[in-house]
C-alpha cells in the first residue's frame, strides 16, 4: 500500500512546497503561477499538522524556483520548507523566510491610500513575521494576514 | 539635517525636533527676516485648509519669500485628471519646495520621491500633519519649560484625530503620561494603546470630563456629528465633551488648554479669557514654527 502511495506522490526532478497553510494553498498557486505551468502538479491540502493546524503540500516535477519566487510566498505561507528533489532524492531543503521588507507583492488594505489611487508600486516594512502583518511604506496603515492580498 | 523632506514626524529623532523648536523660539524674538528672498513656495492645496494654508503663507512672507499654488483642486489641473505625479514633477519646476495638503493618505511620501525639490507634507488624509504636531510640541515646551514626565488629557474625537494620534506618537520619547476622555464611540483605537504598551508608558481611560486636576496639559478637539453611526449617540454626548471655566478651577498652574482648532462649542468661550487658554498662542506659535521647518529644510537657518 504504501508503494503505491509512492508512485502517485513522488516526484524525479523538482520542488516540493510542505506546511502551506490549508487556507494559504490557492494563494501559493495564484503568487507561483502554478495554474500556468504544463508540468505536472500534485498538491494536497487539509492534512492534519501540528504547527500549523491543517496544512497543504505541493510537489511540481521539473521545476525549481529562484529565491526571490520563493519569498513572495513568505507572506501567505511563512513556515513553507522546499525540499528541491533530484533523481528522487533531496538534495537541498530551504526555508521560507520572511523578508524585513516587501516590494509590489501585497496590495494596501487603506482603500485611502495613495498606492491605490496610483500607479506605484507598493512598499511595506514587515512589523510581524509570524503571524504577518506589513505597514504601508506611504499610509503608514497596518495590512493584516487576513486582510492581505495578493497582486 | 538629514531630511530633506518633512512627511512624516516620526522621520524626525528627538535631536531633530528639538533643533525646529529651538530655530522657532529663534524666529518668535524676531519673526520678519528676509532669509527667503528669491525663493519661490509652492502650496499646493489639494483640499482647503484656511487655516493651515494661512499660516504657512504667513509664515513664507515674514520670510520675505513669494509663493505660488492653488486653495483646492478644483481650481487646478488635477480637475482634468492629471495624476499627482504629474502635478508634483511639473510644479517642482517652478519652486524650491512644495508645501501640500491632500486627501489620500501616503500622498505626500509619494510625492517626496518624485519632486527634485524638498515636500512638507501639510496633511495627508487621516494620516500624518507633522508640521501641527511640532507645533503642538512647541507651545506645550514653551508653557511647560520642558517637554519631559508631563500629564498630557487628550479629550474628544480620540478616533480620528489625526492630530492627537501624532502628538501622542511625538510625546512617546518624553515618558509622557496619557489621559484619554472621550465618548465610547470615538475612544482611542487600539493600535495606538498597544504602541503605548511596547514603549512601556502609562495610560488612563475616562468617559467623563472631569478630574482634570494632574493635568498639566489639556488637549480638546472637536467632536463632529459624521463621526457617529448613531445619530442618538451624539445627541446624547455633544454637549458632554465642552470645557468650561469651573473645569478649570483646582487644576495646576501651570495647566493649559489647547487646540488644534478650528473649534466650534468643545470650549466655552468664556474660557477664552482664563489664563490657562493657550489656543490662540498656540495657532501664533505654528507660523514661527513653520518659519523654523522652511529655513532648516532649506539650509538657510
Amino acid at each position: 500500500m504504501d508503494d503505491k502511495k509512492l508512485q502517485v506522490s513522488a516526484i524525479k526532478d523538482g520542488t516540493v512546497i510542505d506546511h502551506v497553510p490549508a487556507s494559504g494553498l490557492f494563494k501559493v498557486i495564484n503568487i507561483l503561477g502554478l495554474d500556468k505551468l504544463d508540468k505536472q502538479i500534485t498538491f494536497g491540502t487539509n492534512f492534519e499538522s501540528k504547527r500549523l493546524g491543517r496544512k497543504a503540500i505541493i510537489k511540481i516535477a521539473d521545476v525549481f524556483f529562484k529565491d526571490d519566487d520563493i519569498n513572495r510566498i513568505a507572506l501567505v505561507a511563512p513556515e513553507a520548507k522546499l525540499n528541491i528533489i533530484r533523481d528522487y532524492k533531496v538534495i537541498e531543503k530551504k526555508i521560507v523566510e520572511v523578508p524585513d521588507s516587501i516590494k509590489g507583492i501585497a496590495k494596501c488594505m487603506n482603500p485611502k491610500c495613495i498606492t491605490n489611487h496610483e500607479g506605484i508600486v507598493t512598499k511595506f516594512t514587515v512589523v510581524s513575521k509570524k503571524k504577518v502583518s506589513i505597514k504601508c511604506h506611504y499610509c503608514e496603515k497596518i495590512t493584516d494576514s487576513e486582510h492581505m492580498e495578493i497582486f | 539635517m538629514e531630511n530633506k523632506n518633512l512627511v512624516s514626524i516620526t522621520d524626525y529623532s528627538k535631536e531633530e525636533i528639538f533643533e525646529i523648536l529651538d530655530l522657532a523660539a529663534e524666529f518668535e524674538k524676531n519673526p520678519n527676516q528676509n532669509l527667503l528672498n528669491n525663493k519661490v513656495i509652492a502650496t499646493l492645496f489639494f483640499e482647503p485648509s484656511t487655516r493651515t494654508r494661512l499660516s504657512f503663507e504667513s509664515a513664507i512672507s515674514r520670510l520675505g519669500g513669494k509663493y505660488i499654488g492653488f486653495t483646492d483642486a478644483s481650481s487646478s489641473s488635477v480637475s482634468k485628471g492629471e495624476s499627482l505625479k504629474d502635478t508634483i514633477m511639473t510644479v517642482a519646476n517652478y519652486s524650491d519646495m512644495i508645501i501640500m495638503r491632500h486627501p489620500i493618505e501616503g500622498s505626500a511620501r509619494w510625492a517626496s520621491e518624485v519632486s527634485r525639490v524638498p515636500v512638507v507634507n501639510a496633511g495627508d488624509g487621516a494620516n500624518q500633519h507633522p508640521t501641527q504636531t511640532l507645533l503642538d510640541l512647541y507651545s506645550i515646551r514653551k508653557t511647560q519649560g520642558t517637554l519631559d514626565n508631563l500629564n498630557i488629557f487628550f479629550v474628544g474625537d480620540l478616533k480620528y484625530g489625526r492630530t492627537v494620534h501624532s502628538l501622542l506618537q511625538a510625546m512617546a520619547i518624553f515618558n509622557t503620561t496619557y489621559h484619554f476622555i472621550s465618548p465610547k464611540e470615538l475612544r482611542i483605537p487600539d493600535e495606538y494603546k498597544l504602541f503605548l504598551d511596547r514603549k512601556g508608558l502609562k495610560y488612563h481611560e475616562y468617559r467623563e470630563l472631569e478630574e482634570l486636576k494632574d493635568a498639566d496639559i489639556i488637549y480638546m478637539t472637536r467632536i463632529q456629528r459624521e463621526r457617529f453611526s448613531d445619530p442618538m449617540e451624539y445627541e446624547k454626548t455633544k454637549n458632554a465633551y465642552i470645557l468650561k471655566n469651573e473645569m478649570l478651577e483646582g487644576t495646576k498652574e501651570n495647566t493649559k488648554v489647547l487646540h488644534p482648532l478650528p473649534r466650534v462649542n468643545e470650549i466655552d468661550t468664556n474660557v477664552d479669557e482664563n489664563e490657562k487658554a493657550y489656543y490662540f498662542t498656540q495657532a501664533l506659535n505654528g507660523v514661527y514654527t513653520r518659519q523654523a521647518i522652511i529655513t532648516h529644510i532649506l539650509g538657510l537657518k
